[in-house]
């Protein structure tokens, strides 16, 4: 599914001593990165702050829809997703970045959501696998993942789609052997990963 | 007849896996759930002298901090029988004492409104130990070996045919190595989560289990509640490979949390550490293998001994040698196992336990003697083949080995392999051939359905057992499909929920063969139940048709000899007034003579046209023995310079009954053989010897395969039914494909290379 990056910074009304220490840390580390450092940096801090409760306010577009959250700002997207929101189809595997089971698209993207913090993605258009299929029509790879058996437990299988998602639209996999470079962030412990490559294979062709 | 049963079919459960729908144990919505993060000891041996949890207790949206000081006092379990379920550490109940005897093992339990304050809080609670010396590796002098009387099942882990030492000492060509196998952890990708609330004195529990009604039962036992007052839901597991056979402290945690606090409480084991101490594991093996041949090959004697671990708070016995007795036709045969107990977590059964470690250690020794013997491996194989099984001269239920060694010899190219190592070279690359031979037993044990077939012809059958990636829920609605002579759609089966009729735990590779027959034996009663409703109604078209003269099809019966004489399920039961036909059906392979004669006319009489159907429903153990057999055949490509293994190419051929899947069948196979590329060439846990504590601790330290490990694949089936085992023919798919391919592996990287490694895993630094 295509997502059009929302411009978040729009919203933003005036600078914060956050946003400065941000720049600044860019600064330090990011050396030559400088410009993409402080873009990235650019938060918005139009957002409150809720001191007593000590946690902050947040929205974002899941699957299109709009949704506001006062959130634990050491909430990871993905804990966001699976325990605020319900969306359980992201799936926690590792919470370090090390399975891929946590893949969401964010502004066309694949991410691992467990490396991303909830409050870091306000404006975001973010893609869970419940928003991958148009009401009862399934997205192309949600149906060859069918046809291919390129799961058994499940568990990894929202992951290696949306990965699948952002792969395909990324566009540099040409080859069998690119398509799994290009997925070994994505593991699946039952080993579905010949039938998983089957189905890629056939949406790419598509 | 059959129709449904056979065809690659999509997964019935796969629209719910691919749209994310599908609930794991910690994704129901349950209203005020709280969440409970669990705290691992930092030693290894030795006692708490205090927890301090007083500022994690006053930070706000903590609910509670659980120790041994606090928490409810738990009950012993009781019974040995499997089916009832296992507790992985039986002197080791969570939370009941102050008693540290490995480093991860849970004290402390911190329950807070979300998961973020629970982690936080967790990290604020100090400990104060006195620790002892503990004895953390295999190899520590303090480790002392010992005999184990009792292997998994009960079964002896020793055993002894013929004179092994006189004839080994005698044979004209001799081989002894040792083979060791490193702490391989299953890693799951779902980890172990439980959720657990109270209703007055009624516990619900959502566990990440391969045996829902063992937890039921465990629970019961464990927290002395009466067992109808404890259900279990477990209808979609991440994947298990064993961690989840056995329960863990974590389904006991939960509950026991959720009472503490009087909220519903969810605890999911972390990945980093806590999948890693918490959570079982298959453990080190030293394997020693002695053989001893005439010159022409023929194997007359052979010693398996192994070394594995367990720990001081359980016994469990990695049987390497047990594949290693049914293997070959070798009369004289020595099976050793020896035990050391670790201050570690109790391992337990890990895809294949026993078979997955001994056919790697076994199957390379046959590598190794056929060079000796300047023998193809293959051959030497086949010299020794086992027409009946040399245990005890019985014949096979359904053997088949020999064709598997032709399809994947062919599949491969083995034709192109050279006996001389390291002759395949181009340019930076080795390429090298290897072969093995995988078996598995095959399970049987008792299973309980029931099911309900509808007047809008649909029918809706129940059992409880899991569906652990495995393709349960797909298999079991074809059965019933075929055996009601009903579309596939129009079937459903149910599984995970303690409610319903027992079933078997997903181990062994047993639920296709034990859950198979006793569903489609309740199809078939529900079918019988309405032919006869038909043949009784004079309204009937049937009425008064002898019952062995109607068919079912598309849920329509009708006279076999005059298609246009009929009437669909709908018709019949509606003009009956009978909403639906509900049955039970249990089929037990330990049933006594008796019974078992009274079940085989009933099956006879349901299915006149079926010569199976006169056969009873049990496992004839007297004349036959049960076991499956396969061939896993490799292609490697080595890189001279780094060491790099790729695994090319694998042609896997299995005899394993009827192939009701074709497509969940293949999945499996090539999912366990993706485990043994783990298993040969990357995984492995380290433990710091000095501390104990392990050192691989999540999955970037602990590699597991991924895509661009991936090989070719052939995978093959014999698709031979088996009617001894069952009259659906069918024997279990899930562990056999990870027996042998380790050796394979390992083989075909010798030939590569000319580099014998036989300590795994086989990583670059080894070949360099």
């Amino acid at each position: 599914m295509e997502k059009k990056s929302e411009s978040s910074t729009d919203e933003i009304k005036t600078g914060s001593t956050r946003r400065e220490f941000l720049e600044q840390v860019s600064v330090i580390t990011a050396g030559t990165a400088l410009s993409v450092s402080l873009k990235a940096a650019k938060l918005p801090t139009n957002r409150k702050f809720y001191q007593e409760e000590g946690t902050v306010e947040v929205s974002f577009f899941i699957n299109d829809k709009k949704m506001t959250l006062e959130l634990d700002p050491r909430t990871s997207l993905l804990d966001a997703l699976r325990e605020k929101l319900h969306l359980t189809g992201t799936k926690k595997g590792c919470d370090r970045g090390q399975c891929g089971a946590c893949t969401v698209l964010v502004d066309g993207k694949r991410i691992n959501s467990c490396l991303k913090l909830a409050g870091m993605c306000e404006g975001a258009h973010i893609t869970t696998i419940e928003g991958l299929a148009k009401g009862d029509q399934l997205h192309p790879l949600q149906t060859a993942f069918l046809k291919h058996d390129a799961f058994q437990c499940g568990y990894c299988t929202p992951g290696q789609i949306c990965s699948a998602v952002g792969l395909i639209k990324e566009g540099h996999a040409k080859t069998d052997d690119e398509i799994r470079e290009l997925m070994s962030g994505n593991i699946c412990r039952c080993g579905a990963y010949q039938n998983i490559l089957e189905a890629i294979k056939e949406v790419q062709k598509s | 007849m059959s129709m449904i049963v056979g065809q690659p079919l999509d997964r019935k459960d796969g629209k719910l896996k691919v749209t994310g729908a599908a609930p794991y144990a910690g994704e129901f919505v349950v209203p005020g759930l709280v969440y409970g993060v669990t705290i691992q000891s930092t030693i290894t041996k030795g006692h708490i002298n205090n927890i301090d949890t007083t500022v994690a207790q006053k930070l706000k949206g903590v609910l509670g901090v659980m120790t041994y000081k606090n928490a409810m006092s738990l009950h012993q379990p009781t019974g040995s029988d499997p089916s009832s379920g296992k507790f992985a550490e039986k002197d080791l109940l969570p939370l009941q004492s102050e008693r540290i005897f490995y480093n991860g093992q849970h004290i402390a339990v911190v329950i807070a409104e979300t998961f973020e304050i629970a982690e936080y809080a967790a990290s604020l609670i100090k400990v104060d130990y006195n620790e002892e010396k503990s004895v953390s590796d295999i190899h520590d002098p303090e480790a002392k070996p010992y005999q184990p009387q009792q292997g998994l099942g009960g079964t002896s882990p020793q055993a002894k045919r013929g004179n092994t030492d006189e004839v080994l000492n005698n044979a004209a060509v001799k081989l002894e190595q040792t083979y060791t196998t490193p702490v391989y952890h299953h890693n799951p990708m779902e980890p172990h989560t439980t959720t657990a609330f109270w209703e007055d004195d009624e516990l619900t529990v959502y566990d990440s289990t391969q045996g829902v009604f063992g937890v039921q039962n465990l629970l019961s036992n464990v927290l002395g509640i009466p067992k109808n007052k404890v259900r279990v839901i477990s209808p979609f597991i991440g994947g298990g490979f064993g961690s989840k056979g056995f329960t863990w402290a974590n389904a006991f945690l939960a509950p026991m949390a959720a009472k503490f606090i009087n909220r519903p409480v969810k605890i999911t084991l972390a990945r980093s550490f806590q999948m890693f101490t918490c959570a079982g594991r298959r453990t080190t093996t030293i394997q020693k293998i002695n053989l001893g041949a005439d010159s022409n090959g023929k194997i007359s004697a052979g010693k398996h001994e192994t070394t594995s671990e367990t720990s001081f708070v359980d016994e469990f016995v990695e049987n390497a040698g047990v594949a290693t007795k049914i293997l070959y036709d070798i009369p004289n045969l020595d099976i050793v196992q020896n035990l050391v107990r670790l201050n570690r977590g109790t391992p337990c059964p890990t895809r294949a336990p026993g078979e997955a470690p001994g056919t790697y250690a076994f199957e390379v020794a046959m590598d190794e003697l056929a060079e000796k013997l300047n023998i193809d491996p293959l051959q030497l194989r086949l010299i020794n083949y086992a027409e009946k099984n040399p245990v005890d001269g019985k014949e096979f239920s359904g053997k088949n080995l020999k064709e598997c060694y032709e399809k994947g010899a062919a599949a491969i190219g083995w034709k192109d392999r050279s006996d001389k190592p390291s002759a395949n070279k181009q340019g930076r690359y080795l390429t090298g051939y290897g072969m093995a031979t995988a078996t598995y037993p095959a399970n049987r044990s008792k299973a309980s359905v029931r099911l309900k077939l509808y007047q809008e012809g649909n029918a809706v059958a129940a059992c409880c057992t899991q569906d652990i990636g495995t393709g349960t829920y797909t298999v079991m609605a074809q059965l019933m499909a075929d055996a009601l002579g009903l579309p596939f759609e129009k079937v459903e089966f149910k599984l995970g929920d303690s409610t319903f009729p027992q079933g078997p735990n997903s181990g062994g590779s047993q639920t296709m063969a034990t859950t198979g027959p006793a569903v489609r034996a309740a199809a078939l009663e529900a079918k019988s139940k309405a032919i006869q409703l038909a043949i009784a109604d004079k309204k009937s078209p049937l009425y008064n048709v002898e019952e062995s003269a109607i068919g079912v099809e598309n849920g329509r019966l009708y006279v076999i000899n005059n298609n246009a004489k009929g009437e669909t399920y709908t018709q019949l039961l509606s003009r009956n007034k009978m909403p639906l036909i509900d049955v039970n059906a249990t089929t037990d392979v330990t049933l006594k003579d008796g019974e078992k004669s009274a079940a085989a006319n009933a099956n006879a009489k349901k299915e006149p046209d079926n010569p199976f159907a006169k056969q009873d429903e049990k496992m004839d153990r007297e004349k036959y023995v049960f076991h499956s057999f396969g061939a896993h055949f490799v292609k490697v490509k080595v890189d001279s310079l780094t060491g790099m293994v790729k695994v090319e190419k694998i042609a896997s051929a299995m005899d394993i009954g009827k192939i009701l899947n074709e497509k969940t069948a293949k999945s499996q196979i090539m999912g366990a053989a993706i485990f043994g590329i783990g298993m040969a060439l990357m995984e492995g846990s380290v433990y710091d010897p000095n501390t104990g504590r392990i050192v691989t601790k999540d999955l970037a330290d602990y590699h597991v395969p991924v895509h661009a490990d991936m090989p070719e694949f052939d995978v093959q089936f014999t698709d031979k039914p088996d009617y001894n085992i069952s009259l659906v023919g069918a024997r279990g798919a899930g562990e056999i494909g990870i027996t042998g391919i380790t050796a394979a592996i390992a083989n075909a990287v010798y030939n590569a290379t000319g580099k014998r490694v036989r300590e795994l895993p086989i990583t670059p630094d080894k070949l360099i």
